[in-house]
């Protein structure tokens, strides 16, 4: 169990940390601004999105998992699409063009948007169905998934906060093109990864 | 795939003047009689090399006529932002399209010595998926590559109005119009924006027949080229303000932003007041209410001459107008280049205070009447036209060409194409550089100036300097 909750944690971290997942633009309003001050709203924003797009997918996960009858054939299916969105990451690089549509103002919906497009929220979803016991109540379920998704936007913003604060105090901008890796490959490997891990798990 | 991102991105302007010194130049050949193809020079800008300030390299375009003029690239420092999600992007491709013949050339310039055109998007791609023609500005952005053109649909290009289109900045396919609202645009020229604060600017010069056979003077005595400038919010592909300078300032042709997004104004050059022959410069802002507003800030004044010192197009008017035709702004946002074409002269202005800009150096060279020669002895054909400053604000680089039609009113007896260069004091002030002298081959002119790894009317930053 403390594996799970450390892979949900791990992968909020990871998560926070890439810039792609939006903490330069925290620091970006910081410097508009000229104030520290507006690093908060801005991370809040990130955050809100994140959580959201996390909470949308465990969601109607967290519904059908008490169903005990079909729990290993909804672990597989959960493995088999995770599986599935990261060989087409892997194949299609190509980012949606409708992000770049989303005005600078609106950083919970780009946040919202920029997760569920990079399946950040399915990455969860074989943890997640490992970790509930079979039988517990829908309610206790929904609950979980609520959890889940918390713990993995806290460690998200956390990493978040973190890495625009110390950039915006003290480092300068010139560690974000020192720090920010293409992560394309690595992020649909991974998804491939636990959603293979999931269908094994949930196969034996 | 790149791992990271492109080394010649920077977060703030600030950050690219600290970058390393531009090596190479890509410049514009354009055959003024469009007898041989137009093509892009690679000029040694490396002033330990053996061959600087020499053409090292020329990509030919494939076919004559397509009267190369401004260009761009394919990715630029707009990558860095997160929303964008095009951060591993490489700056490797000028994007070149002919203003004559819509055609787009896409040339990859990854190795400069060895530059080849990379792919040719055909005009009638063009006309079918944009409704558009004679593509002109380029510049990287949110949603790809966007292309102003000059003219509409139709033989002439006056079949609905100009605007911008899109285009991938992987595959280079043509994705279609940007506008959803253009309210009260109807021609078209330059245009640029502020990330960030997401608005964009776009200007206005005139439509092809204005331009294409040469300068129309009844089109210009009676104020019918373009005067006003028009403001975007950017995402939402809206014009949501047309300034208009007022109809006797013709042509308002170059946008130029300041660099760092923190600020919310830029500047506008106009070619010619048509009440008393001046060229001006407007500095637009917002102000505290959101509205845009535009103040003329400088202006240049003609210079008197015998009819007998001017071509037939100017020999009723007793002058020569300055013809601003070019600006530039340096990347610290402090020194504005105006070229005043028919003058002959190039100007830099201390725009510290956008509002009230300083003469602080001038160079003569060129002109209508002046006719200066090079510090090297040498002619200078036409006048001071395209300008480009070096990252770091130390060399400013110019050409001489307008607009093949129009070099020849204004210039009947002159023909060629040089490529200069300045260098600027600290405090300001401009000397030419005496062994910095590219002559161009024979029968080719000088347009539009890039350098290697950015340049100063290239790249959008998404951070404020910091």
């Amino acid at each position: 169990m403390m594996a799970l909750w450390g892979a949900i944690i791990g992968a909020g971290l990871f998560h926070g940390f890439n810039p792609g997942m939006g903490w330069p633009l925290a620091v970006s309003a910081a410097l508009m601004d000229k104030s520290p001050r507006a690093l908060w709203p801005a991370l809040g924003a990130l955050a809100v999105g994140h959580f959201l797009a996390m909470a949308m997918v465990l969601l109607p996960f967290s519904l059908v998992s008490s169903l005990i009858k079909w729990d290993v054939e909804i672990r597989i299916s959960a493995g088999v699409l995770v599986a599935l969105m990261g060989v087409y990451l892997l194949f299609n690089r190509k980012h949606p063009r409708f992000l770049a549509r989303v005005k600078p103002t609106r950083l919970a919906l780009w946040s919202f948007l920029a997760a569920l497009a990079h399946g950040a929220g399915l990455m969860l979803v074989p943890i997640f169905l490992a970790m509930h016991d079979v039988g517990d109540s829908i309610v206790g379920n929904v609950v979980a998934a609520g959890f889940v998704a918390g713990a993995h936007t806290a460690a998200m913003a956390g990493a978040c906060i973190t890495v625009s604060y110390v950039i915006y105090r003290w480092l300068g901008l010139k560690f974000l093109t020192r720090t920010w890796f293409n992560l394309d490959v690595a992020w649909a490997l991974s998804l491939i990864i636990v959603g293979i891990v999931g269908i094994v798990s949930a196969a034996s | 795939m790149q791992l990271r991102p492109d080394s010649s991105f920077y977060p703030t302007a600030r950050m690219a003047m600290e970058a390393p010194v531009e090596k190479y130049g890509f410049t514009v050949m354009l055959s003024g009689d469009a007898s041989q193809p137009d093509g892009i020079a690679v000029v040694d800008l490396d002033s330990t090399s053996k061959t600087f300030g020499q053409i090292v390299h020329q990509v030919m375009a494939t076919t004559p006529g397509d009267e190369f003029h401004h260009f761009g690239w394919n990715a630029c420092s707009a990558s860095l932002s997160p929303l964008s999600g095009h951060a591993f992007l490489e700056r490797r491709y000028l994007i070149v399209p002919g203003i004559r013949s819509s055609r787009i050339y896409i040339i990859d310039v990854k190795e400069p010595l060895k530059a080849k055109i990379h792919k040719v998007i055909e005009p009638e791609e063009v006309f079918e998926k944009t409704g558009y023609s004679r593509p002109h500005t380029i510049h990287c952005g949110p949603e790809g590559i966007y292309v102003s053109t000059l003219g509409g649909g139709g033989k002439d290009g006056t079949d609905g109005p100009p605007g911008i289109f899109i285009m991938d900045c992987e595959t280079f396919e043509i994705l279609g119009r940007y506008e959803m609202d253009r309210g009260k645009q109807d021609k078209h020229y330059d245009f640029w924006w502020n990330l960030p604060q997401d608005y964009m600017v776009s200007s206005e010069w005139g439509l092809p027949p204005q331009y294409e056979n040469g300068i129309v003077p009844s089109d210009l005595l009676s104020n019918k080229y373009g005067h006003s400038i028009h403001f975007w919010d950017l995402r939402a592909r809206k014009n949501v303000q047309t300034l208009d300078f007022g109809e006797q300032y013709q042509m308002a042709l170059e946008i130029r932003p300041a660099h760092d997004p923190a600020k919310s104004y830029g500047f506008c050059g106009v070619v010619v007041d048509t009440t008393n022959l001046q060229g001006a410069i407007f500095t637009w802002w917002r102000d505290d209410d959101g509205k845009w507003q535009a103040k003329k800030t400088i202006t240049i004044d003609p210079v008197p001459a015998e009819a007998d010192q001017l071509p037939e197009l100017l020999k009723g008017f007793g002058a020569v107008p300055p013809l601003v035709t070019d600006i530039d702004l340096s990347l610290d946002d402090r020194f504005l280049y105006v070229a005043c074409w028919g003058l002959g002269e190039m100007h830099q202005y201390d725009v510290s205070d956008p509002m009230s800009p300083v003469l602080v150096g001038k160079v003569e060279l060129g002109g209508i009447v002046k006719d200066t020669k090079h510090p090297n002895g040498r002619d200078f054909a036409y006048g001071p036209q395209m300008v480009e400053i070096s990252r770091d604000g130390k060399r400013v680089y110019w050409t001489n060409s307008l607009y093949s039609s129009w070099d020849d009113q204004f210039y009947p007896d002159d023909e060629g194409g040089q490529m200069v260069m300045a260098h600027v004091g600290e405090e300001g002030g401009l000397t030419l550089d005496k062994d910095f002298y590219v002559d161009f081959p024979q029968g080719l002119r000088a347009h539009q100036i890039r350098l290697e790894g950015g340049d100063c009317s290239t790249d959008s930053f998404c951070y404020p300097n910091n």
